[in-house]
């Protein structure tokens, strides 16, 4: 744009300057060798290693993961067994990094949350605990912290045989948490269909109740009705289908118990110790945010009657918010990366099984690498993703 | 840690393959004398096999065959690194280039000697399977393992003998896997596991560093076959010969009765196997690209195979293994070295 006006200004070329002159053809130029330049590079070094190590006898491609694993894994939450695929265990250790990497961000938000805002609590002892929890966990090795978590659980828990039972039908021991497996029955599809419909009420009730406030200024207790429905829908439904679920009871069988789902040791111990980690660091982003919300806020919204509950809700976190996130994002990164420590106590987690035993067992160290790194660029790339649109969503809107 | 070892490993794999290309290869027996010492791959700490004290002095089988590398191109014992690695890592750090010979309890398969790009020099001991269990579960045989929890470590041939092995018999198991062999230990001493399994050679070892041993029992089977042995990079025949022909050197100095004690003596024996194995007559070491007493430095530093064995995992050392099946073909066992001629 520029150049044209200049151009023209000038005027002495009407015809206009010959292409190799004209800077913007000159950039895309470079810029398209440049592009071709880095391909080139990359095509080089991809076709290089693969011939390199043809001729070394290095087994290469992608049909190992077609061949059958012939190891056993012992968490999963797709179907495995030792004869499916190394294709198939890929995808064992991806679900069990996205379970643990989950339950860690939502623990590990949650507990961030409530001890940020300890720390900021008027009460001298609160914000002291909160400060001294922040203090040492966040200053100890997480490694260390797994192995202290694992360890110290096991130790704790008793062997099969003296089991502590919990109401029943759940056990507890060193080999896991043993809970009844439901297993649904003929005419559950009822079930799923009332939760399917008390969702969209809910979401119905919510842009109703927004409507009316904004029209007539009354509040409705969109909370408490949303929850009402959101349980006795499916309850309901649930009897009236004639209670269309079984329950598998863990039982001890020679010197195990068999049957139920098992929460196990390494996932209890690994997932506590990533909470707990990441959840020191989540406090000190959640305090900052709030200290960032300038006292005013708080003071105008409390000369407005709002009560403390509802300045906090209305005015301060949402401003906090918007400092929280970023930072916040890097958080769930770390959390998600940290997960691979896994291996470290046997959790079965994409690097343990699939960049450990696979890799192992096929010899295909570039490609098992390759595609480890692949999933986790991608999972952080989401991950991002997500948080920018909603840091979109919280931050200021300029009008 | 784990973690970022394995993509370094495997980054150096994709670089060292690439830079190969361009450049004229040195033989890895010209780049270990460049170097001064031979690099050799071991575990962290297996006793018997690979094992550092307290000041990083390496013993075990599996070191002595690195140190008899060494003695043949150096004329002494002392010229060897050793490089600790797990068993996920072994293949990787060979492949590499990071090491020049892999002396770590490593069993011999066909995948992994025609897939890896690797070859197997021999075989310094037989090993096979076994198990451990926790006295408590009240089992005495293997096939009474149905529904264990077992402790085992990753990327060995243990993990799919197990696998196999229960799924023949219809039995079930869950595997614990971990990294090493002290966290499998551990993960065995915590009670996590009913059964630890590995390679028959170290459950008494490994029971002996329990807390309290008498509460574990070996069972008597064994279910697998695992040939040990080092392992060379594939495409260099004139290292995988060296290495191959020093093993085969101690095997047959214990045949002909040649030992360290002896050594100086037997340079002057008329046998001519002997004159041919010390070099005093011959040169037989040039073909291999290197000094012709190559076979009287082994043996003068590091001694023939049955002294290896007795220093390192004989009834006399705290491992206590008697030599069964890796005894001379001639005196009940399967060892029959080529001769060195
Ligand atoms: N021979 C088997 C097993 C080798 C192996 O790694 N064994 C374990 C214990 S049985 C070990 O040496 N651990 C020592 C360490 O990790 O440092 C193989 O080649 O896969």
């Amino acid at each position: 744009m520029k150049t044209e006006t200049i151009t023209q200004a000038n005027g002495s070329k009407p015809a206009g300057p010959k292409p190799w002159y004209d800077p913007r053809v000159r950039s895309i130029f470079f810029q398209i060798v440049a592009i071709a330049l880095v391909f080139w590079g990359g095509w080089t070094l991809v076709d290089n290693t693969l011939s390199n190590m043809e001729s070394r006898g290095i087994s290469t491609g992608f049909g190992f993961l077609e061949e059958s694993a012939g190891f056993g894994i012992i968490m999963s939450l797709v179907p495995y067994d030792a004869t499916m695929s190394y294709g198939r265990t890929f995808l064992v250790g991806l679900t069990n990094t996205l379970l643990v990497s989950a339950m860690g961000v939502v623990a590990a938000t949650i507990l961030g949350f409530i001890i940020g805002v300890a720390r900021l609590s008027s009460n001298w002892l609160v914000a002291k605990l909160a400060l001294v929890y922040v203090e040492v966990i966040r200053n100890i090795p997480l490694l260390l912290q797994i192995f202290f978590w694992y360890f110290a659980v096991l130790a704790a828990l008793p062997s099969p045989r003296q089991s502590v039972e919990v109401g029943g039908s759940a056990f507890l021991n060193n080999r896991g948490l043993y809970v009844p497996d439901p297993v649904t029955q003929d005419g559950f599809g009822l079930v799923w269909g009332a939760i399917a419909v008390a969702i969209a009420a809910v979401i119905g009730l919510r842009i109703w109740a927004k409507k009316r406030q904004l029209a007539t200024g009354k509040i409705f207790p969109t909370f408490k009705v949303g929850v009402s429905i959101l349980v006795l829908l499916p309850v309901l439904a649930y009897f009236v289908a004639g209670s269309p679920l079984e329950w598998d009871v863990p039982a001890l069988k020679g010197f195990n118990f068999r049957g139920g789902i098992t929460i196990i040791p390494e996932l209890a111990a690994l997932w506590l110790a990533l909470s707990l980690y990441t959840a020191s660091f989540i406090a000190e982003i959640v305090r900052s945010g709030i200290l960032s919300v300038s006292k005013g806020q708080t003071e105008a919204s409390k000369a407005l009657g709002l009560p403390n509950s509802l300045t906090l809700r209305l005015v301060v976190i949402p401003q906090a918010m918007r400092v929280i996130i970023p930072p916040l994002t890097s958080q769930y990164l770390n959390l998600v990366k940290n997960s691979s420590l896994a291996t470290a106590i046997g959790y079965p987690d994409l690097v343990a099984v699939f960049m450990g035993t696979t890799l192992n067992q096929t010899g295909q160290a570039v490609e098992v690498v390759a595609i480890t790194m692949a999933v986790y660029l991608t999972i952080s790339l989401l991950i991002s993703l997500f948080m920018n649109i909603y840091n979109r969503a919280v931050a200021i809107k300029e009008r | 840690m784990m973690k970022t070892k394995s993509i370094a490993l495997g980054m150096a794999l994709a670089a060292g393959t690439f830079a190969a290309s361009n450049v004229m290869a040195a033989t890895t027996l010209e780049n270990v004398k460049e170097k001064g010492h031979v690099q050799c791959g071991v575990t962290n700490g297996l006793p018997g096999f690979s094992q550092p004290d307290s000041e990083g002095n390496w013993t075990g089988i599996d070191v002595d065959t690195c140190r008899a590398i060494g003695a043949a191109i150096f004329g002494d014992a002392k010229h060897v690194e050793f490089t600790p690695l797990t068993a996920k890592e072994r293949f990787t750090a060979l492949q590499s280039g990071e090491i020049d010979v892999l002396s770590r309890n490593t069993t011999w398969t066909l995948t992994r000697d025609a897939s890896l790009g690797l070859n197997f020099a021999g075989v310094n001991y037989y090993d096979g399977q076994g198990f451990m269990v926790n006295k408590d579960i009240g089992v005495s045989d293997a096939t009474e393992l149905d529904g264990a929890t077992v402790c085992i470590q990753s990327g060995t041939t243990t993990e799919l003998n197990l696998s196999d092995y229960f799924r023949a018999k219809g039995m079930e198991f869950k595997p614990i896997v971990f990294d090493t062999s002290e966290q499998t230990v551990q993960g065995f001493s915590a009670g996590r596991c009913d059964v630890l399994t590995s390679d028959r050679s170290q459950l008494a070892a490994l029971r002996s560093k329990l807390a309290d041993p008498s509460s574990a029992i070996i069972l008597p089977n064994t279910i697998s076959k695992e040939p040990l042995g080092p392992v060379v990079r594939q495409g260099d025949d004139q290292w995988f010969n060296l290495v191959k022909w020093v093993l085969n050197v101690q095997i047959n100095a214990e045949e002909l009765g040649v030992s360290s004690e002896n050594v100086d003596d037997m340079l002057k024996s008329d046998n001519p196997n002997i004159q041919r194995l010390l070099g005093s007559d011959g040169n037989l070491g040039e073909m291999l690209g290197l000094q012709h007493d190559f076979g009287y430095q082994v043996i003068k530093h590091v001694g023939n195979y049955g002294e290896m064995y007795e220093r390192n995992v004989g009834p006399n050392t705290p491992l206590g293994l008697d030599r069964g099946v890796n005894n001379l073909w001639n005196n009940g066992g399967v060892l029959y070295a080529p001769p060195v001629r």
